[in-house]
């Protein structure tokens, strides 16, 4: 669309500025301001330079989280895509069923993170819980309070159940975008439901998905309430991610100096994925 | 003859192969239908714990209460501990979207129809924040709202979810504004029309779907996040999320009045969702599906 340019436009801009300047600008120089200081209680601080951030870049203890956190998304992205694609080309396209999926599906994004944790905790633990109790029946040794393996694979769980959704409903809206005349073609050329799929389907879902693939692994990349419930980061470490490490250092040891280094570094991070992220859906807006 | 027996193999072979479709199609309600069942098995272990005392949660292993109670659900209404939570979440939730959407209304007005001074860094920075880990602005956050004395204020809550809320509703207005032909804008100013008469007279109802969506997802963002809501407030201003975490850490499990706990944070989300169903997947996609 040809848009006219106006300066004047900025006056609506104004308080969207305002608003998210002092929520997002001023407590982040806060946040560079500890980076680069050091203190020793009350309120003086000593310039510490680049100390913290060459601190936190060679702690093993940093890379293990960022580590444990690529893996994490990994494996959900792994699991949760090809997942989501096909229940959501195995979903009703008329009647009531359409309501009722949609309806469903989207519950457990409604759900608060920490209740989505308890609600896990609840279900796996192997007094009380349906999943530990089944499990335990079979004769499989599941214990996710003291086997990490064990704890990995209910953070995994707990994740696909909690946002899988959020890639069907993508997903969906992409097919049910695509005309019916697409199928009567391939339908009349003979196409398997493999070149449907693939000739068909794919190309139309490729914008949502990429949405769906970008959201879920940013999402995942600052995952902290639900494993925080569930296991608290353990047992040990096995389960501490970035976001986890980052509270642990922040609030719970008060080191707040290699826990705003960590922040930036962090958020660096983040700001290149959404580059990345915005720059990708620019360039479809753009074929469009 | 032979004319109609061609016609009929002519439409005899896509009919056998619209039927083969069909079968096909026959099972295909087998997967959703055991996604849902997947995602449902959690929701009802927690709603069975939810009506059963503690003696049978912990002694008896039961698929379904065996002795149903409303003791849990009466210990939430009438403990002001438990019910202000729901309150205070209520409050906060509600004070967000409306400040979201107001301020993102003229932002997502302006990025749909003009072209100004750095506006495509400025869409850029918006999406840094949501894309934001909480976890980096917990401690800043603390700090800010102290000094300005607004720990334990609603407000404080409402305002620090603006960090990602705004971004988000600026993003999906502008994807439905940018659907609205620019033809009625210069129409409604021909016809005499201020800015803010039209904006709220003829551009806000074109958009109204648009809008119920931005709110939906800042009620949404803001309802199920914690981390944030649990610093910013120690008691008046409480989320229920965060009186949970606390029953479950401090004193001895009391898991049937956690479980009801549990069900009813469910039960405002289940019910805005029928709302907005048609329209989830779009606003997950920022507007642009």
């Amino acid at each position: 669309m040809n848009k006219p340019w106006n300066n004047k436009a900025w006056f609506l801009v104004l308080p969207v500025l305002a608003l998210v300047a002092f929520s997002a600008a001023i407590p982040l120089m806060t946040v560079v301001n500890y980076s680069v200081q050091d203190t020793f209680g009350g309120n003086q601080f000593f310039w510490a330079g680049t100390e913290w951030f060459e601190e936190i870049l060679s702690s093993d203890r940093f890379w293990a989280a960022m580590g444990r956190n690529l893996v994490f998304s990994g494996i959900i992205l792994a699991i949760e895509v090809p997942l989501g694609i096909l229940i959501a080309l195995n979903m009703p396209r008329r009647g009531w069923g359409v309501s009722v999926c949609l309806v469903l599906m989207a519950l457990p994004l409604l759900i608060p993170w920490n209740v989505v944790g308890t609600i896990w905790q609840v279900f796996g633990r192997i007094d009380i819980g349906l999943l530990g109790r089944a499990t335990w029946a079979l004769g499989i040794d599941y214990n996710y309070v003291n086997d990490p393996f064990d704890a990995w694979i209910t953070v995994i769980v707990m994740d696909v159940w909690h946002w899988t959704s959020l890639v069907v409903l993508l997903c969906y809206a992409g097919l049910v975008s695509i005309p019916d005349a697409y199928y009567q073609a391939a339908r009349i050329d003979g196409a398997s439901r493999w070149a449907v799929f693939r000739y068909i389907q794919l190309p139309k879902m490729k914008r949502v998905l990429t949405i769906a693939i970008l959201l879920r692994f940013m999402d995942s990349f600052m995952i902290y309430t639900e494993p925080f419930v569930v296991t608290g980061g353990g047992p040990g470490n096995s389960t501490t991610f970035l976001s986890i490490d980052l509270v642990k250092t922040a609030i719970g040891q008060f080191d707040l100096g290699p826990a705003a280094a960590m922040s930036l570094i962090y958020f660096l991070i983040i700001l290149l994925l959404s580059w990345v992220f915005y720059t990708v859906m620019t360039n479809y807006d753009a074929e469009k | 003859m032979a004319a109609t027996d061609d016609t009929m193999t002519a439409t005899r072979a896509p009919a056998v192969r619209i039927r083969r479709r069909g079968e096909r199609a026959r099972f295909a309600w087998l997967v959703p239908t055991l996604y849902i069942v997947f995602l449902m098995l959690p929701i009802y272990w927690l709603a069975n714990m939810s009506f059963k005392t503690n003696q049978e949660i912990l002694g008896a292993f039961s698929l379904w209460p065996q002795e149903p109670t409303l003791r849990n659900y009466a210990v939430i209404f009438t403990d002001p501990s438990w019910y202000s939570g729901y309150i205070n979440s209520i409050i906060y939730v509600v004070m967000n979207t409306v400040i979201s959407v107001t301020v993102a209304l003229p932002a997502a007005y302006a990025f749909s129809r003009y072209r100004f001074l750095g506006d495509k860094h400025l869409f850029f920075w918006l999406l840094t924040n949501r894309m934001a880990p909480p976890a980096v602005f917990a401690l800043p956050f603390f700090q800010l709202y102290s000094a300005f004395g607004l720990i334990d204020t609603h407000i404080a809550v409402a305002i620090a979810h603006c960090l990602f809320n705004v971004p988000l509703a600026v993003w999906i207005l502008e994807g439905f504004m940018s659907g609205v032909p620019k033809e009625i804008d210069e129409t409604a100013y021909i016809d005499g029309y201020s800015f803010p008469r039209f904006f709220v007279r003829i551009f806000m109802p074109l958009i109204a779907s648009g809008i119920g969506v931005a709110a939906f997802f800042c009620f949404m963002f803001s309802w199920v996040e914690l981390l944030i809501a649990r610093t910013l407030t120690t008691t008046d201003a409480k989320p229920i999320a965060a009186t949970m975490t606390r029953t479950v850490s401090a004193s001895g499990l009391d898991w049937g009045v956690l479980a009801a706990a549990g069900v009813l944070t469910i039960i405002p989300g289940a019910l805005v969702i029928w709302f907005v169903r048609n329209y989830i997947a779009k606003g997950f996609a920022l507007g642009r599906v």
